[in-house]
Parts: structure tokens; sequence; C-alpha cells
């Protein structure tokens, strides 16, 4: 079955139409158009350096991390403390209250990034790399949050604010006008394409991979019904936020996730705290398996490279889509949202990711060998045998599941309201790059979130494999795009750091609170 | 000596334009002159969307403009042509604190304020406004029925 016939056949089946044999047909169908039409590409992205089997992309973006760590000398150690304050607004003139805070900033930005990456992200990445993967994963968000510091500090910098007081701001405004600033060639070039993965980017991993994973989890609880159904209700109801102008869901959503978010990392703690005498072998395990892998195929680079992958994904570090959602706030200082967003890499990875993986290290959802006390491998699978061989956000929910039986139904809850935020929050993304492409209109507005909303559907669909290898080359092709110009511009960031760290010493910039 | 500067809550119900007119009243008798402040309730901690992230420094203007429009400028207008002199504030925050500072600001010899009007059990465990500047407030409030 060719891509054509895909939509007539989801219309003509009816909800209550459809035999599970049909539907399960259609499943399968996407999932195998999905493998053919996108393979190449992922392949591409992740292909292994000659000669090792470390993907160039994963060292792309810890290099980035790095560079920028020692370029900004530790930023994210020594400026950790006044990102906190700024946070809690001590440096925020009153006057200006009313207008967007750092800290509105930072939750809408987070909403966007904490989610699935968090909670099937991680499971995945343990999964297939290891308790030692947790580390690396570690490694890469407290790296990755000097990369925001640096995207996010550009994207308010080099923000257009309209005559109407509205603002747009992201990697191809600092592209555009920061390249232009500099002297340096082909920033336009650079805007264009980074747009363009920017929207296939909140296709993938802002839309298919949660949808996906939406299904999972409601399917998990509900019993097995096939994923086109998730998605045409999912369909509905984003489609009636993004285009239907239903702002009050948004605002319940978005309202609900933060909570959400602390539920979670409680949750998780009391869990540690039930097995408290198992936690100092957790984290022996973690660091062990971060240097031979214990038992995992691929061994260490397997656990680094499933860390770094599943930290990049979860936390978007240098991928570029935090300093769209940054660059609303209003400041006179462009480096103070720096500041503030190198907060986000430390909650969504340093926090909420270690708890996933600390909790399901430590139920023992994933298998051991009894003789060699290895981690059992299921060969077919290509990942650690596990309780009924499951992945992804049924081995998270597993593994709560171990210590707070209740907690699977809640979980469910919670992943479908991630899901919905970060699709509404890439939905915003991809918008900005389709208005930065074919300007501002009605008719390339409503046509971007109708197919937006159709990929809803096919991502519900289609099983994990294909759509989380889309998901992750599409935000790492924005991470290539974006990281060149970061590099390049790197010295105005350095500049406006120096004049920001001078007036703050000498009592120019001043604390109100 | 200095004029007294009395500063005055104004809210958009109806208690609003009794406390006004009664600190006209009283304004004129002291020949003290009028700050009559409103403040839009915000707080810098509430969630936001995207768009809304993006059109908040409108709809700052917008509300501004509106409050100005519809409160401010009809209380200032009210009290001048009642003979006394008057000025407006306008300012987002919390109103207890936001009051409470300009109270301090201004060296308010008074601050008139109405009463919440409302039992609801919201105002009877946060507090109201006026329970809050009882606490609060630096200088001598006057509570209008």
């Amino acid at each position: 079955m060719t891509d054509r016939r895909i939509l007539p056949a989801l219309i003509a089946t009816g909800l209550a139409s459809a035999g599970p044999a049909a539907a399960q047909g259609v499943d399968e169908t996407i999932n195998q158009i999905f493998a053919d039409y996108t393979g190449w590409y992922v392949s591409l992205i992740f292909a292994d350096l000659p000669g090792t089997n470390f993907s160039w992309i994963a060292l792309w973006l810890v290099i980035a991390a790095l560079v920028f760590t020692v370029y900004f000398a530790a930023i994210q150690a020594r400026g950790f403390a006044h990102s906190i304050r700024l946070v809690k607004g001590d440096y925020s003139d009153p006057d200006d209250a009313g207008e967007v805070s750092h800290f509105q900033a930072l939750a809408t930005a987070l909403s966007g990034t904490v989610g699935l990456g968090n909670i099937a992200g991680v499971a995945v990445a343990v999964g297939i790399g290891g308790p030692g993967a947790t580390f690396w994963m570690v490694v890469a968000g407290l790296l990755g949050m000097a990369t925001k510091f640096t995207e996010c500090t550009l994207g308010v910098k080099y923000r257009n604010e309209y005559p109407d007081g509205t603002v747009s701001g992201g990697p191809m405004y600092y592209m555009t006008k920061g390249f232009g600033e500099r002297g340096l060639p082909g920033g336009r070039v650079l805007a264009v394409i980074f747009c363009i993965f920017t929207i296939l980017g909140a296709l993938g991993g802002g839309n298919m991979f949660q949808a996906n994973q939406a299904h999972a989890q409601l399917s998990g609880v509900l019993g097995g019904y096939p994923g086109w159904i998730t998605g045409v209700i999912l369909a509905i109801i984003t489609f009636a936020v993004i285009a239907g102008g239903l702002k009050s869901i948004a605002r319940v959503t978005e309202k609900v996730v933060p909570f959400m978010g602390i539920f979670y990392v409680l949750v998780s703690l009391a869990i540690l705290v039930r097995n408290y005498d198992e936690i100092l072998w957790a984290f022996g395990q973690i660091f062990e398996g971060a240097f031979t892998g214990l038992g995992v195929a691929g061994g260490f680079t397997g656990a680094l490279i499933q860390g770094f992958r599943r930290a990049a994904f979860s936390n978007e570090a240098g991928i570029g889509s935090a300093a769209i959602a940054h660059s609303a706030v209003r400041t006179k200082e462009p480096v103070t949202e720096g500041y503030v967003a190198l907060l986000e890499p430390f909650i969504d990875t340093v926090v909420i990711c270690t708890m996933t993986a600390l909790v399901i290290v430590i139920t023992g959802v994933l298998q051991l060998d009894p003789e060699t006390g290895l981690y059992a491998w299921n060969a077919e699978a290509g990942r650690i045998a596990t309780e009924g061989g499951v992945q992804g956000v049924e081995l998270t929910s597993l593994a709560y599941a171990q210590a707070f039986s209740w907690f699977p139904p809640l979980l469910a809850i919670s992943v479908v309201l991630f899901a919905f935020s970060t699709m509404l929050s890439w939905s915003y993304y991809g918008m900005k790059a389709v208005t930065y492409l074919f300007g501002e209109g009605k008719v390339q507005e409503l046509t971007f979130k109708s197919v937006f909303c159709l990929f809803i559907i096919v991502g519900s669909a289609a099983s994990l494999g294909p759509v989380i290898d889309f998901s992750d080359a599409m935000l790492f092709s924005m991470a290539v795009v974006n990281v060149i110009a970061l590099y390049l511009l790197m010295p105005i960031v350095k500049g406006e750091l120096h004049s920001y760290e001078r007036r703050l010493k000498d009592g120019e910039i001043r604390k109100y609170a | 000596m200095a004029r007294e500067t009395f500063l005055v809550a104004q809210d958009s119900d109806q208690d609003g334009r009794r406390v006004l007119d009664y600190a006209i009243d009283r304004a004129r008798r002291d020949g003290a002159r009028l700050v009559i402040m409103h403040v839009l309730e915000w707080s810098p901690y509430s969630f936001l969307t995207p768009e809304e992230l993006e059109e908040r420094h409108v709809r700052r203007r917008e509300e501004m403009e509106r409050a100005q429009a519809a409160l401010i400028d009809p209380a200032v207008a009210h009290a001048r042509a009642a003979g006394v002199e008057a000025e407006g504030e306008l300012k987002y925050g919390s109103v207890i604190r936001r009051l409470a500072e300009a109270a301090r600001a201004h060296e308010a010899a008074l601050v008139f304020v109405g009463r919440s009007g409302s039992d609801s059990i919201g105002a009877r465990i946060f507090g109201s406004v006026p329970l809050g500047l009882a606490q609060l407030c630096t200088v001598p409030l006057v509570l209008v029925p």
C-alpha cells in the first residue's frame, strides 16, 4: 500500500466499523512506509564514525557542549546560583511586573521538554544501553547546560520585536541577524535549512513520538486497541486547540503539567526511599555500567551512545527549540535568559531523567542472568530482557508498578498530558518556522496545523522503532545546523556575558529583592 | 506644612466609588491630595502557553489602557471635579503588597480601602485585601464599609 492509499483508508474505516484485523493492517502499513521512506535518512544521521561504533551525531553534540562549557568557563557551575536568583525575580524591576517573567519563560520551555523523553526515552536508553546509560545521560545533561545558555542568550538578543509588541525569536533569527552583524555569509541559507528541519522535527519528535507513546500507555491501561483510534481523538482535540482557538484546554494543560512533573518526582523519591538499601547498589550499577556495559551488547559505547542520545532528545540542548520558547521574556539583558535557560537541562535531565533511571534499575525490571550476574540480553529485540518484553514507557510503568500498583493509570494520564503539552509547544515551534519561511498568513498557518494533526494519527498508528528513529533524526538535524550557528556566534555571547558580569560586579545591575 | 497624601485603593465594583467619595470628602476637609491607585493582580509565577508568552507585552499594554480608561481616568476626573488635587497610579502585582509599597513610597497619611465584599471560602482562607493590608500596611488604614 502506498502513502496515497492510507488517508482514504483511515477516513473510510470508521471507528465503529473497523475490525481489529483491518486496523492492525493499517498500523503495519504505516509502519512499513515509515521505515521505507525515512530509513535512509535515519541511517545517515546516525552513521558511525569510520572504524568505530560511535555515531558522529552524538559526538557532534557532546563536543559542542564541551566547547561551550570551556569557552564560557563552566558557566553552568559558576552561574547556577545566579540563575536561581534570576528565576526568583531578585533582579526583576517591579515596574516591569505584568510582563513575561523569567520563571514563566522557564516553565513554558520546560513544559515543552519535560515529558516523554524523561519517562519513555530514559526507559529506552536504559533498556538498550543498560544502567550505565544513566551516567552518560547526566554527563550530557550537565554539559548541555552550557549549550542552552548560549542558544537562549542569542535567541533573546536577536529576536524580532514587531510594532504591535509581539515577539518572534529563535535560531532562524540569530542566524540571519547575527551572521549579518558579524559579516558572515550564509545566515539566511542556514536559517531556511533550520526551519525545514524544525518543521520536520515538530512533526517527528514533537508529535509522532509523543502520540505514539501516549497510545502505548493508553492501550496498556485500557487493553490493546488500534493506534489510529488514539490518533484520531488526539488529532481532533489538538486541532480544536491550535486551529480552533480552544485556548482553555491549552491553559489547563499548561497548568496541570508542572504539577504532574512535581508529582512524578515525589513518587520517584518515595520509591527510592522505600528501597533505600538498594540505592548504593543502583549507583554502583550505573557507574560500573557506564564504563563496562555490564554485559550489554555494545558495552561502554552502547551505554554512552544511548545516554547521550536520550539526553539530547529529552532536554533539547543544542537543538534550538528552547531559543524559540525563551525569546518572549521581557529583559534588557539577553544573557539573563541564558542563565535561566541553563537550569532546563538540569531539571529535565539531571533531576527527572535520573529519577526514572534509578527507579527502573532499583525495581529490578531489567532481568539479570542468574549465572553471570550480568544483564540478560534479548538478542532478538536488541535490548535487555524484561518481563513480557516491554520497552519504552511500558517499562517505566512496569517499574513504578512494582512499588505502587496504583501508579500505571496515573502515569498513563501524565504521559498523555505530557505528550499533549509537548505537542502544543512543538506545534508552536513548527508554526514559527513556517511563518519564517512563508510569512504570516491564515492559509499557511492552517495548512501546517492540519498536516500537524494528520501526523498525530500516523504517529499513533506506527510502532515504536521507525517512529523513534525518525524523531531523533529530525531533532538531530536541527542540532547540526544550530550548533554551526552557535560556534560562529559564540563570541557575541561572550561579549554580552563579560559586560553583564562586569556591571553586576560594579553594582550597575542591582537587586530589587 | 506640606499637604498630606491619601492613598485610595480603587476597584471596579461599586465599593470603589463609595471609597473614592469618602476619601474625597475627607481630603477636602483635611486639605489633602489623593493618589488613586488600581492594581492589576499578577503573579510572575503563573504558567502561560507559548502563544501567551508571545502576546504578553501586547496584552499588558491593552490591560493597562483599559484600566486607565475605565477606572483611573474617571476616578481622577471625579476627584478633581470635586475640587481635590488627585493623580492616578496603575500597577501590576500582588494587590496587597503593591498598595502597602505605594503607601510607603508616597508617605501617605491614610490609606482608604473598601471592604472586599466577599465572604467566599477563598477569601476566608487566603485573606482579603483589607485583611492583608491590615497586617502589612505601615500607615493608618481606613476601611470604608
